[in-house]
Order: structure tokens, then C-alpha cells, then sequence
């Protein structure tokens, strides 16, 4: 968002054709030419605050909200399923019900809560663009949207997982989850040993952001 | 997409598509992904397509991204599935342990018995 919007639109060159059909890769872009969808959200936002629909401040808020608030909200509900084994059956079974019990507001994403055992892993990714539980846990790392990481970790999970440090030995059951639709998941890590008696915050700083997508698993000495 | 096509922030108008029908597949059942290429947006993977899995789960009803995606607004609403696919079932290439499992949301319409 910039104060000056022919600044802005002056550093971008124009002249850029981007079509669905032939869906361009996902991935953020912050140079070049803007594309026809940062046009349109721009053009959109004007049209809703001339209308009175929305306010800036509002857009910027919400903007401020993904990077201050929603992505710790993953850590704290599943620090509390960690400690609380009654809620922890009540997120495996309605994630999205939970987390409103919990005081967090999902809004549009429906929650599948899917939990590690010492006989399951569990990894997320979605093939087909990035889905991702954002009201959970803010928006999506690069790698996430990488075409590398979304081709490869559906046919080559061990490989894949083994590149994050995680090494799975044959007996585990690799669960490989492709959010496609409608759905979004979260990953319930174990609880490591040495963990006993810890508050729910300080489990929460341990549990990151890549241990809740699958990628990694808490370790005790990540906390600080 | 045909760029005329495009509905611009147009309200949504009724999809033309039959109705649905009710949930046809039970949790444990077993589901072949058809096999079929049709031109547009589809939420069913290329690498899905063909194989067979099992009925995990029921999600629910939901609007019809096929239609959404063109400005419809995605009525009737498809049944959604959870399927679980064994990876050596969904890659012949597969190198981990046969146990291992991949699974994903397929609407209904995708889905036939197998």
C-alpha cells in the first residue's frame, strides 16, 4: 500500500497480461509490472471506500492483523489441545468449533485438525496453489508456495521432509494431506518429553510454524 | 478462460448445472477418481485422476468451484469428500513403505464406485 499511487504505479511498468486460463505460477511478486490482480484489488479498494463501504484504515488493519495476530493463533490453540485432552478430541473432531470455543473466529476457513503419533506423521501442502489455514497461521511461507515444495512433497514426502531436518524412520505412516478444496488443516505435533509442567505459553513458543504445517516437529531446545 | 467471459465484478447469476445427487459414497467405501480431462478450473488434480482410494471423511455440501470460478455462484452445491490413496497405489515410482497414504478433497462428481 503506498501513500502515493502514481509513485506507485510509475515504478511499474504497465502492459502486463496475465490470463487464468493458463495459470501463471503462484508466487509473490515486487517488482515488474503489476499484475492484472494487484490492478483490480487497487481499483476495488478505491471504488469500496468512494462508495463508503470500507475505510483505509479498515484494509490496513486487516492488513496489520495477518502479521501481528493471526499467526500465532496456530501455536496457542494446540498448546491448549496439549494440554487439555478433552479439547484436544473436540479440535480433532470439529477444528473450526473448537477454535470458536477457544475465542478465535475462523470466518470462511473450515478446520480439519489432523494429530502426529508415534505410528502417523502428518504433512500439509495443496498441489494445486497455495491454500493455507491463514486465520490460524497468517499467510503462507515462500516455500509453501513453491512449485518445488508442492510437486515434490506429494510423491516424495521422505525426501522432502528429510531437506527440513525431519528423518522418518519406514515404520512411521507418512499422511501426506493435499488441501485442494474446501477444507484447511492444521497438524497436532507431539508433545515432546521435557515439556512436563510447562505453561501453555511457553509450550506455544515451540510450537512454530513449520511444526503445525508438518514439516518439522517441536523440539525442547528451540525454546528460548 | 475466454477474457469476454469474464464476469468483472458482476453479481453471480444461477448455474445452469443439473442438480446433485444426495451423498452417494459412505466413509470406508471404496472410490475410483475418474479419469477425464476436461478443459477449465477443476479442484482435482492431474496426479488424482484415475486412481483409487477409500472415503475418509464427508465435509459437507459445498459451492461448486467449477461454476464459482466463471462467476456462477455455484449452486447447487457439490458433496465433498475426503479420499485416502495409498502412495504406491497413486505413484508406481513410489520409494517410501507402502504404508504410507495421500489424501485430499474430491467432490462427488468426480468420484465413481470402484
Amino acid at each position: 500500500m503506498s501513500d502515493h499511487p502514481h509513485d506507485y504505479y510509475a515504478k511499474k511498468k504497465h502492459g502486463h497480461d496475465h490470463d487464468h486460463e493458463e495459470h501463471a505460477p503462484i508466487e509473490e511478486r515486487d517488482e515488474g509490472p503489476p499484475s492484472e490482480f494487484e490492478i483490480m484489488s487497487r481499483a476495488m479498494q478505491e471504488l469500496l471506500e468512494e462508495k463508503g463501504a470500507v475505510t483505509a484504515e479498515q484494509v490496513r488493519r486487516r492488513m496489520e492483523l495477518f502479521e501481528e495476530e493471526l499467526p500465532y493463533r496456530g501455536s496457542r490453540v494446540v498448546a491448549h489441545a496439549w494440554t487439555d485432552p478433552e479439547f484436544k478430541k473436540r479440535l480433532l473432531d470439529d477444528g473450526k468449533a473448537a477454535c470458536t470455543e477457544f475465542g478465535i473466529d475462523l470466518e470462511a476457513d473450515r478446520l480439519i485438525a489432523v494429530e502426529n503419533t508415534p505410528e502417523v506423521h502428518n504433512v500439509i501442502v495443496c498441489t494445486l496453489c497455495s491454500c493455507y489455514p491463514r486465520a490460524l497461521l497468517g499467510m503462507p511461507p515462500t516455500w509453501y508456495k513453491s512449485t518445488n515444495y508442492r510437486s515434490r512433497v506429494v510423491f516424495e514426502p521422505r525426501a522432502v521432509l528429510k531437506e527440513f531436518g525431519t528423518v522418518l524412520p519406514d515404520r512411521v505412516t507418512v499422511r501426506v494431506h493435499d488441501s485442494n478444496a474446501d477444507m484447511r488443516y492444521v497438524v497436532i505435533p507431539m508433545r515432546p518429553k521435557g515439556t512436563e509442567g510447562w505453561s501453555e505459553e511457553r509450550l506455544a513458543a515451540i510450537l512454530t510454524r513449520d511444526t503445525l504445517v508438518g514439516v518439522t516437529v517441536p523440539r525442547v531446545d528451540a525454546a528460548t | 478462460m475466454t477474457p469476454g467471459l469474464r464476469t468483472r465484478g458482476a453479481a453471480p447469476f444461477p448455474s445452469t448445472y443439473a442438480p446433485a445427487p444426495g451423498h452417494r459414497f459412505k466413509v470406508g467405501e471404496r472410490v475410483a477418481v475418474k479419469r477425464r480431462f476436461p478443459p477449465g478450473h477443476r479442484r482435482t488434480p492431474h496426479y488424482i485422476r484415475g486412481k483409487t482410494g477409500v472415503i475418509e471423511r464427508i465435509c459437507g455440501a459445498f459451492p461448486n468451484p467449477e461454476e464459482l470460478a466463471y462467476g456462477f455462484d455455484g449452486e447447487p452445491k457439490k458433496v465433498l469428500y475426503r479420499v485416502r490413496f495409498a502412495q504406491t497405489s497413486v505413484w508406481p515410482a513410489y520409494r517410501g513403505p507402502a504404508r504410507d497414504l495421500i489424501e485430499m478433497e474430491i467432490f462427488e462428481h468426480w468420484l465413481e464406485p470402484a
